[in-house]
């Protein structure tokens, strides 16, 4: 018999797993959705009540669709690709704080997966593997426009990292830890990190955009000068699987967000509600559920308003404007709990 | 040329330190585009609901019945000849004893067909036609996936006795007065 | 017993795929078994309780040089033999480096003692708090010079970068 630990951690994982799923297939119909309605149509509507089962016809069209190869493509890194964008966007859930501790009979457990002291870190390296994703498919397709989208999506990556990183190390100064759950039970005592940082909340927002390679920065897959990017030569569920791993990873960055720099899942006046245990635990994933869908809304608000950048400007924009600010952002930090430490009273 | 009086001026100046951080313009976007959220929507939910057409659209064509359900094309092929874009084929037949009653003149159409993917939906057949005997209607040609299909032949295009089609509809008002001079009236039923 | 197991399997991984990284001919295989010898490697400072080095040895070389690497590789043609023809001179010399840098690994490895680690048992080695007192603590000054060092790399590339120099 396997200790009750282990049971409702691999319950746990299923549970994440799913859920992760299922949020990023329903994405697709939400961007659809949000997209009619922006631009006063309905979007789908056809596939049962409100068209919800759009994603299931969607997913069935995949299927069923040719699985095509190219010939003169490389055919082992042909498939690798959209495994590894997909396997690297499945990875990222785990360290996320899904809401506060539960009991199970006798024993108090989190709603975590693992809560490891390095989870930003984790984090971090997680997102910086994925773009191999993207470079390996584009490149094995053997096409000059998936290559220069997958160019384009590397060399991206790899300058929003940078900002993003500098971005999170001033909220990791000021938290004094890396570890994602302690991040958010701090701000259960104080106000959520972004009134704190709020120059750091807005490049960790436009870094993240960039990273998961959603519009304006959706270069690496412009439809109009790329055909489809990195994902040209793609058909089948591979090509679905590239689409799902941008739909999983805006969903785990919008987590994200809101973990860091939104309170997770905490929100006002919890503890003055009357609610104890796992009541208040279910209320608290139903906020931090909340929280998540409305920064997804926000990523397709924001694609469907903004155009794309030009690619100078997007490499001016990530390494003349949010690397210096960041590192403002870092010294502004430093200097304010350095003051806060008395190491200014001489 | 004014048309609008929402034109704005533009002008080639440095943009200014907060034009350039592009944040509030960015904000005046996202609110354009929530706005546009909550409005009434454009969409007609096609099978449902349908748009009005124009009354005199021109729309798939009837070969019409008299008022005794004969036939009143006679082949003579001036629609064939008016068709800009060489829609229409057609084949005589004379009328043989006994089937006064199925064809109106003594010649008739033994095979007439219209190709629908050639056709413009001018109306010139229509108006050439000396029996009134070809009409364009309100009707939407359906699509299929083959282009034979599309091939109309007698089958599809002389209206059945039993589900007249009106194409009074979309008759003006001055053709139906030009219709009426003395030299349509062979096309009065004697 | 796991750790063990995890060891065995991780150093073969990593050997195995090094020896691909050498035999593979197309240069983007190479460049993608060096990133699986990485990984082992990474796993390995994960069984030594090192995470945060584990962490930044997947951000850093995984994540970032790698990338780089292959980003140039995919701008090769690989379709033409352009490797040019080494001469018997270089190939002589390449093999003396290379033994004279084996030597150096074996005389090093001779000298070394295999002293259990007594450490290994306490759980909070290697991790950041530990690291990062040390480094701003004890290391403080070499920690600052190589930070000098990077800099003044880093406005050196850009200096080779800039294209009016004259």
């Amino acid at each position: 018999m396997l200790p009750i630990e282990i049971i409702y951690k691999i319950i746990l994982i299923l549970a994440v797993f799913t859920v992760t799923l299922v949020v990023a297939m329903y994405s697709t119909y939400a961007e659809r959705k949000v997209a009619g309605f922006i631009q006063d149509r309905y979007g789908p509507n056809r596939a049962g009540p409100f068209g919800i089962f759009q994603p299931l016809a969607d997913g069935l069209k995949m299927f069923t669709k040719q699985e095509f190869i190219p010939d003169s493509s490389d055919k082992q890194l042909f498939v690798l690709g959209p495994s590894l964008a997909m396997l690297t966007a499945c990875m990222t859930g785990v360290v996320i704080p899904w809401g506060g501790d539960i009991t199970i009979g006798d024993k108090i457990v989190k709603l975590q997966i693992t809560d490891i002291n390095i989870g930003i870190l984790y984090l971090l390296g997680v997102v910086s593997v994925g773009v191999y994703g993207i470079m390996i498919g584009g490149w094995a397709s053997n096409n000059k426009y998936s290559l220069l989208g997958a160019l384009r999506a590397s060399s991206q990556m790899i300058s929003y990292e940078i900002a993003l990183g500098l971005a999170l190390i001033s909220l990791i100064m000021m938290t004094g830890t890396l570890s994602l759950g302690e991040i958010v039970r701090q701000q259960d005592e104080g106000l959520a990190n972004v009134v704190y940082q709020p120059l750091g909340f807005l490049i960790f927002l436009i870094c993240a955009f960039a990273e998961t390679n959603r519009a304006p920065f959706d270069l690496p897959e412009s439809e109009n000068e790329l055909i489809g990017g990195y994902h040209t030569e793609y058909s089948s569920m591979k090509l679905g699987f590239y689409l799902f791993a941008e739909y999983i990873n805006m969903f785990i960055s919008s987590a994200l967000i809101a973990s860091l720099y939104f309170g997770g899942y905490n929100f006002p006046f919890q503890h003055s509600l009357g609610l104890e245990g796992n009541m208040l635990s279910m209320v608290q994933t139903f906020v931090f559920f909340m929280k998540v869908f409305f920064f997804i809304f926000f990523y397709m608000w924001v694609r469907w308003t903004l155009p794309r950048f030009r690619f100078d400007q997007l490499m001016n924009l990530g390494w003349k404007t949010l690397i210096p600010l960041a590192i403002l952002n870092m010294f502004i930090t430093g200097i304010v709990i350095g003051y806060k430490n008395g190491f200014f009273n001489f | 040329m004014q048309l609008t009086n929402r034109s704005k001026q533009v002008a080639d100046t440095k943009m200014t330190w907060v034009e350039r951080i592009y944040l509030p313009a960015i904000f005046k976007g996202m609110m354009i585009t929530i706005s546009h959220f909550f409005k009434k929507k454009v969409t007609y939910q096609y099978p449902e609901q349908k748009r009005d057409i124009a009354p005199v659209y021109r729309g798939q064509h009837v070969l019409k019945r008299d008022d005794h359900g004969a036939e009143r094309c006679t082949a003579c092929g001036l629609c064939a000849v008016a068709c800009p874009a060489e829609a229409i084929t057609m084949v005589a037949e004379e009328r043989k004893k006994g089937d006064e009653k199925h064809y109106r003149e003594e010649k008739y159409a033994g095979i007439y067909e219209i190709n629908m993917l050639r056709c413009i939906f001018c109306g010139l057949c229509e108006e050439a036609c000396p029996k009134e005997a070809i009409f364009l209607t309100d009707r939407i040609v359906p699509t299929t996936f083959h282009r034979e299909d599309y091939i109309y032949g007698k089958d599809r295009l002389v209206e059945k006795m039993d589900e007249r089609i009106d194409v009074s509809v979309r008759q003006t008002q001055n053709l139906a007065n030009f219709k009426k001079n003395s030299e349509y009236a062979h096309n009065k039923l004697k | 017993m796991i750790t063990q197991y995890l060891f065995y399997f991780l150093t073969f991984v990593a050997i195995f795929s090094a020896l691909l990284v050498v035999f593979s001919k197309n240069p983007i295989y190479s460049a993608l078994y060096l990133i699986v010898t990485f990984f082992a490697t990474a796993g390995h400072y994960f069984l030594l309780n090192a995470q945060f080095l584990a962490a930044v040895h997947v951000i850093v070389y995984a994540g970032a040089i790698m990338v780089l690497f292959i980003y140039v590789i995919m701008m090769l043609n690989l379709n033409k033999e352009v490797e040019p023809h080494k001469s018997t001179m270089l190939k002589v010399a390449a093999t003396v480096c290379g033994g004279v840098l084996g030597l150096v690994l074996v005389a090093g490895l001779r000298e070394t003692e295999l002293t259990a680690l007594s450490e290994y048992s306490n759980p909070s080695i290697g991790l950041i708090e530990r690291l990062g007192n040390v480094l701003f603590g004890t290391y403080m000054v070499p920690f600052e010079i190589s930070a000098v060092l990077f800099l003044s790399a880093m406005v050196g590339a850009v200096f080779l970068s800039k294209k009016t120099i004259h």
